[in-house]
């Protein structure tokens, strides 16, 4: 077993591991944040999708003990203490961007990613920059048109949260 | 899919590394960002009864200038390679190849020494590294080696790194708007049919070489095709030859016949500076 400490969702933890626990397991299992899915399990879908020092990760080709002394975002951990939802969930729930739901969690924290590293996307970017994540309901314009229309709120304002930033330390 | 259960040793240094690979031997893999070593263990393709994380070690990270080359350290993830501002000066292609690997995702974990390292055939980064002529950079227990691209990789998901080396960094020229030679031309090409895929068939072209992927066992120069263009004859007549000395293989997405004629027309694609 080994100790890992880190931060989820703004909270410290502190937990013995196993080093062959995946994160999206230890995340689901151990800390019962059930928003990420276990899609395909081998990197494709991007349902397992969490941010990982504020940058989008699969969290199935992740090991726990990798995310030792890191910080870790669940779609739970986008939501505001007085239940608020930020701006990309809120985008996805005005523009019809979920049909059934599965991806969905991964697609916000993608859609999360994509805009703190580019607040001014294109459609194509947009497309481009969801390309790790499968959908297998919309055909995916609504969920375009819902990360656009979250670019278009969060311009101007800083509603993104602190731990939604990327940390500009070493990430290797 | 969970991976069998292995030892995980945190390496603070490359010196540290190496000590850690000298102790445990063969039973040992060095892991950076994963992507390609965690799928493999997950279905037991892989299975090393220690890990030895070096994505920690800051001495392997980071984009540098080196007299008239570009040097990259082997954990410096495809993300920050894409967005390098320096390479986007110095080594565009090298920049937009990373841009090309996986998806997002991937791109925040997956490094460049890992890509090379891992030695597959039809991936971005060992066919882009193949055209640029570069350099890995490799320390063992005999202390530093550099390996010319031509002689890293020996196989599929083969090279000469030994199991007791590590590699350290990669080195490629400067040949970019910033550059005192000013830009290499240079195209690149990747055939895929679903989002996030390895090529069906890729080309690379810089200067000129010419590399591909997916027509071999390892990326490969296409020789007859650079030899045509060494003798001045026009692009069309050159890719004609990009096949020449290839061994693809077949699978669902192409037979032998389809990736020649992939080979052909997206090497003309490359020498004629496209990259789309």
């Amino acid at each position: 077993m080994t100790e890992i400490k880190l931060t989820v969702n703004g909270a410290t933890r502190s937990d013995e591991v196993e080093p062959r626990l995946l994160l999206i397991h230890y995340l689901r299992d151990s800390l019962g944040l059930r928003a990420a899915n276990v899609g395909c399990d081998t990197t494709s879908c991007g349902a397992c999708t969490v941010l990982l020092d504020g940058e989008s990760v699969k969290s199935c080709t992740v090991l726990a003990v990798q995310a030792n002394g890191r910080s870790v975002t669940t779609a739970e951990g986008l939501v505001a203490e007085d239940g608020a939802m930020s701006a990309v969930q809120q985008a996805f729930r005005e523009n019809h961007g979920l049909q059934c739901g599965f991806c969905t969690p991964g697609m916000v924290m993608a859609a999360t990613s994509l805009l703190a590293e580019n607040p001014h996307p294109t459609e194509q970017q947009v497309r481009e920059g969801l390309e790790g994540n499968f959908c297998r309901c919309t055909g995916y314009h609504n969920i375009v048109r819902s990360v656009l229309a979250a670019a278009g709120k969060l311009s101007g304002s800083s509603e993104m949260p602190a731990s939604e930033v990327p940390d500009s330390g070493v990430t290797a | 899919m969970i991976p069998a259960s292995f030892d995980y040793e945190v390496a603070d240094s490359a010196a540290h590394a190496l000590a850690l690979l000298a102790e445990h031997g063969e039973d040992a893999k060095l892991l950076a960002g994963g992507h390609s070593l965690l799928p493999m263990m997950k279905v037991r393709l892989a299975q090393p009864a220690v890990l030895i994380d070096i994505a920690r070690i800051t001495e392997l990270s980071g984009i540098a200038i080196d007299g008239d080359e570009v040097v990259i350290g082997a954990t410096t993830r495809h993300a920050d390679v894409a967005s390098s501002v320096l390479l986007k000066a110095e080594a565009p292609i090298l920049a937009y190849a990373a841009e090309q690997v996986g998806d997002p995702q991937i791109r925040h974990r997956g490094t460049i020494g890992g890509s090379l390292a891992h030695a597959d055939p039809s991936a971005d980064l060992p066919m882009t590294l193949l055209a640029l002529g570069g350099t890995i950079e490799i320390t063992g227990p005999a202390g530093t080696r550099a390996v010319a691209a031509d002689d890293f990789f020996t196989g599929p998901f083969e090279s000469v790194l030994g199991p007791d080396e590590l590699l350290t960094a990669v080195r490629v020229p400067r040949g970019g708007p910033d550059s005192p030679g000013g830009t290499v031309p240079w195209g690149y090409q990747k055939f895929v049919r679903r989002a996030n895929d390895w090529a069906i068939v890729g080309a690379a072209a810089y200067g000129g070489r010419v590399a591909l992927a997916s027509m071999g066992g390892t990326p490969l120069r296409a020789l007859a095709t650079e030899e045509a263009l060494k003798s001045g004859a026009p692009i069309d007549e050159a890719a004609q030859l990009a096949a020449e000395g290839t061994s693809p293989g077949y699978d669902f997405h192409a037979d032998v016949d389809y990736r020649e004629h992939l080979a052909r027309v997206l090497v003309k694609r490359a020498l004629e500076g496209k990259a789309d």
